[in-house]
């Protein structure tokens, strides 16, 4: 591999966007497609490729490709810097998120509280208006606070995000239904949102909150559907 | 692409540090193999090793062809499974097939 090659990777791969990195198995050969310059079977089997999130080796014109699809990684939005943030962060960074955390109260939000994280001090619904979730995104509310919560729920319910988790109990999970129910949204639209968030495994403690919410995110995006 | 372990930034950090280094990928999978086609390992010529290609079974025999690969500069597809162990001495415990490709980073 090359190292030019290797650094356009890691250039889509920041920009979230998505290519196929397609490999001549036989000279070493390697493209990043899709690319106008490039044979229109490649470039057919790198959109298949993408498309259906696969990765493997074909046989394209009596030669051996491997061709890789690299789709942007899983995003998880949480709304609220709060304390339960702070052990979901890292987990979900290991478990291959890339975090984006909203809250625009920066006395929560700050690099003190979460060094390293992308943190956006901006109201929610803003917020998830210039990350537009896609169905690679998941957002999840924590703040318990319906000026903030409530606003990135109506905004993320028009989204495609693949996940939408609200924290809070059973009692204040009806009460926000009610109101997101007010604003316009039919009870098929509400019923995206998990809540109370996070599988039920009896957890407590905030690193065991987000071990649910994980647990989640993965049994949604990976489970049997 | 899920792979939260990202060994491209660490084999251009490699790279960079001016190591020899190698990419192995596994580029194809049968039965029950327990790594997914695109999972990588970087090697570099002083022995540093990132990521994985199996649940651990293989990682020795990619390293060694890995030397091989940086020294020759000429790419190799190994196959290792239940199938192949006569071309490879190493197979996989639990019986799936993988290829992987060992090539130079240049």
């Amino acid at each position: 591999m090359n190292l030019t090659t290797l650094h356009a990777l890691q250039q889509a791969q920041s920009a979230r966007r998505p290519v196929a990195f397609a490999k001549n198995l036989s000279d070493g050969a390697e493209l990043l497609l899709p690319d106008d310059a490039a044979p229109e079977n490649l470039n057919e089997a790198a959109k298949t490729a993408l498309a259906a999130d696969k990765t493997g080796t074909h046989t394209i014109g009596n030669e051996s490709w491997f061709i890789e699809a690299r789709n942007p990684p899983p995003r998880l939005i949480l709304i609220g810097a709060v304390h339960i943030a702070q052990a979901l962060v890292p987990l979900a960074t290991l478990t291959g998120f890339e975090v984006v955390l909203v809250d625009p109260r920066t006395a929560f939000g700050n690099q003190d509280r979460f060094p390293g994280a992308k943190i956006i001090n901006d109201w929610p619904d803003d917020a998830i208006k210039t990350l537009r979730p896609e169905i690679r995104t998941a957002v999840v509310t924590l703040t318990h606070d319906p000026k903030l919560d409530d606003p990135a729920l109506d905004e993320a319910l028009k989204s495609d995000a693949f996940y939408l988790g609200a924290l809070g109990s059973r009692k204040t999970h009806a009460a926000r239904l009610a109101r997101l129910a007010a604003l316009g949204h039919s009870p098929e639209t509400l019923s995206r949102i998990y809540g109370p968030v996070g599988l039920n495994i009896g957890a407590v403690t905030a690193p065991e909150i987000a071990l649910s919410i994980i647990a989640e995110l993965v049994s949604t995006r990976r489970g049997p559907k | 692409m899920d792979n939260a372990e990202d060994i491209f930034a660490t084999a251009a950090a490699w790279a960079a540090e001016g190591e020899t280094v190698a990419i192995a990928t596994v580029t194809e999978t049968w039965g029950s193999s327990p790594r997914p086609a695109g999972s990588r390992m970087a090697i570099t010529k002083s022995g540093r090793i990132a990521g994985s290609v199996s649940g651990g079974c293989i990682e020795g025999a990619v390293a060694d062809a890995a030397q091989s690969v940086m020294q020759t500069h000429a790419p190799k597809l190994l196959d290792f499974g239940v199938t192949n162990e006569m071309a490879w001495e190493v197979g996989l415990a639990c019986g799936g097939k993988v290829k992987v490709f060992v090539e130079p980073l240049t």
